[in-house]
């Protein structure tokens, strides 16, 4: 009796967080009016892909050949961005993890506390100070501007994470390094970064999802729109205006959503590790 | 090779821990010195002391001739196994052998000869392609072994290096320690809480206890002459029975009415205790004449010798016997003294009196 229930209730939920995913790939292979028809068809339509067209070539007139659309300057904008990101964050993070892992640092418990307090608050109360220091900065509807953001967002969570990797590691390795005629900087790149590497991975997975996904900053630091927008403030700015295309705005999101989610299922034993890390003992 | 002078070595901890006070020691060339100690004694500190990987708040540290207090680990041509063999997990075992020497620049031919001659040595044939996690405790510990000796260090310095091999194999080990350093005649400083381990295998042993030297000698001076109350109890199984005694017309009179020979020159003070070892003593079945007097607790028989814990007047002592002696518990015996003469403490300060 009791599993009747929980099934039936885990059926509920399932359905709750697995429908407006159904819903968005089935707007994104409708025409406009099928999707407004009302009441709504679920099956029996015929499917198309002219969104999907529409996503990556600017329309056109038929039978010419057709100009690649804003929204794929906006992917790669997307691209840039999450990858120099993660890549800045993760080049500073690791050292410092390793720093206050490793060595007896004044204060070291407190800077940590520090690091991390600085994601306490919600993003949004620190836009409109950012956004006048961007301003101010010339760093308004830059890329640059973007990456630094981000690479200053993903640093804590870096640190933290890579820090609790560090400390599974134990010192012994670096030491038996410097006994063997290494330095102590060698023995960090050559003993241990190669024992890190999953962490690293881990936590740099960790920190592109976060950028690549990430609105709120996105659109308010690049008031200007244009090829400098990541992504999301990009498939938002395709509503209104005199009609909103819906399906194009599904096949946007589908084709956003779709890098996260292959990367993710691919490393997805990557990420358990990284979640769970310090939990399980060896 | 070389050997070690430590001088009026001091380590504080940033937390304020003191681990080393105080700590004079002279290693000398081609010996097997052993510090021993319980657990957060402050060898360990000691011996990453002489290697570089703490640096101490004072105290000087020469390896040969030369001052090492400001040279980096990698510069002092010392050797380290640790505890858990430290084997890179990323690298072959013959990497890990060949390591040091990609450090110091040998050319690879060279070192690959080297890494050939040693893993010979060490009888290591067959494992050189291996990752650590595919070879067991033991070969795991031959491989860091390899390791140290690659180089042809000034010294050893080895940290518990027997303490997670299983009871068979650590004795294998031990002999193969003992012997190549033998063959090596290298100098060797070995860290152990194991007090058989570092009777069976020292040249001489220090013994420190809360950051402090206890006493430093040959295995058996510190067994037949323990410098202090701590050093009687900490070495030798069972430890050294401790008995309140008081000087009494020509004798120490310990409980139970137990006689024992007054060492020479000992001092006419109060609160003194003897020590007297268990192989020191015997027992018999009782004769009446009321000294020593003991009721027996429990019986070891290890086969080869049997121990036996007595209650002397509320003390317990442990006596080893040949296995011939039979008595059971709560039978009533006699304890008698048969050695040459206690060592004899002051309670106070815990150390020597006579």
């Amino acid at each position: 009796m009791r599993t009747v229930i929980e099934k039936s209730l885990l059926l509920v939920l399932g359905i709750f967080m697995v429908f407006p995913i159904f819903w968005m790939l089935e707007a994104s292979v409708k025409d406009q009016s099928t999707i407004l028809a009302n009441p709504p068809s679920f099956v029996g339509f015929e499917p198309t892909l002219d969104n999907y067209r529409d996503v990556f070539f600017a329309r056109g007139t038929e039978g010419e050949a057709r100009a690649a659309s804003g929204l794929v300057t906006n992917f790669g904008t997307s691209v840039v961005v999450a990858v120099s990101a993660t890549f800045l964050a993760t080049a500073i993070g690791t050292p410092a993890a390793w720093a206050y892992s490793r060595f007896p640092l004044k204060a070291g418990k407190d800077q940590l506390f520090f690091i991390l307090s600085t994601r306490f608050m919600p993003p949004v109360v620190a836009v409109i100070p950012l956004f006048l220091m961007f301003r101010t900065l010339g760093l308004l509807d830059s890329r640059l501007g973007l990456i630094l953001l981000y690479t200053a967002f993903n640093l804590p969570f870096t640190i933290w994470m890579l820090k609790g990797f560090v400390d599974e590691i134990p010192a012994e390795y670096e030491d038996a390094a410097m006994v063997d005629g290494y330095s102590r900087v060698q023995a960090f790149r050559q003993v241990l970064l190669p024992l890190l590497r999953p962490g690293i991975f881990a936590t740099a997975v960790f920190s592109l999802i976060f950028t690549w996904n990430e609105f709120v900053f996105a659109i308010f630091l690049t008031p200007g729109g244009g090829a400098v927008r990541t992504a999301p403030p990009a498939i938002a700015g395709l509503f209104g205006g005199t009609e909103t295309q819906w399906g194009v705005v599904a096949a946007s999101a589908v084709v956003f959503a779709l890098p996260v989610l292959v990367f993710g299922y691919l490393v997805r034993n990557h990420l358990v590790a990284g979640m769970t890390f310090g939990a399980v003992r060896r | 090779m070389a050997g070690i002078s430590i001088q009026s070595l001091n380590k504080r901890f940033p937390d304020g821990t003191v681990a080393v006070h105080e700590i004079d020691l002279e290693i000398e060339d081609g010996e097997l010195f052993v510090l021993l100690g319980p657990s957060g004694c402050g060898k360990t500190t000691t011996l990453r002391c002489i290697a570089g990987l703490e640096t101490q708040t004072s105290g000087d540290i020469r390896i040969g001739d030369r001052l090492v207090n400001d040279l980096r680990p990698g510069e002092r041509d010392i050797a380290m196994v640790f505890q858990f063999y430290a084997l890179y997990p990323h690298l072959t075992a013959r990497e890990n052998i060949g390591y040091p020497l990609r450090a110091a620049g040998v050319p690879r031919a060279e070192a690959e000869a080297r890494v050939d001659a040693v893993a010979r040595t060490m009888r290591l044939d067959g494992l050189l392609r291996r990752k650590p996690d595919k070879l067991s405790g033991g070969e795991q510990q031959r491989i860091a072994l390899a390791r140290a000796m690659v180089r042809e260090p000034q010294a050893f310095l080895l940290d518990e290096p027997l303490t997670n091999l299983d009871a068979e194999l650590r004795l294998d080990m031990r002999t193969e320690l003992k012997h190549l350093q033998d063959r090596l005649g290298s100098t060797m400083v070995m860290v152990t809480h194991d007090q058989v381990e570092a009777m069976s295998l020292g040249d001489r042993i220090a013994l420190i206890n809360e950051g402090r030297v206890e006493q430093v000698g040959a295995p058996l001076d510190v067994y037949d002459r323990p410098a202090s109350l701590f050093a009687a109890t900490f070495i030798g199984t069972p430890a050294m029975n401790i008995l309140p005694v008081e000087v009494d017309d020509g004798d120490l009179r310990a409980p139970s009415g137990l006689r024992l020979p007054i060492p020479v020159g000992l001092p006419r003070t109060d609160g003194l205790v003897a020590g007297v070892r268990a192989e020191w003593l015997s027992v018999t079945a009782p004769t009446g004449d009321r000294h020593g007097a003991a009721r027996v607790i429990a019986r070891e028989a290890l086969g080869d010798e049997t121990i036996y814990a007595v209650d002397m007047g509320g003390h317990r002592v442990h006596v080893r016997t040949p296995p011939t002696v039979r008595f059971e518990a709560e039978d009533n015996v006699d304890v008698a003294f048969v050695g040459t003469e206690p060592r004899v403490y002051h309670e106070g300060t815990g150390r020597l009196a006579a």
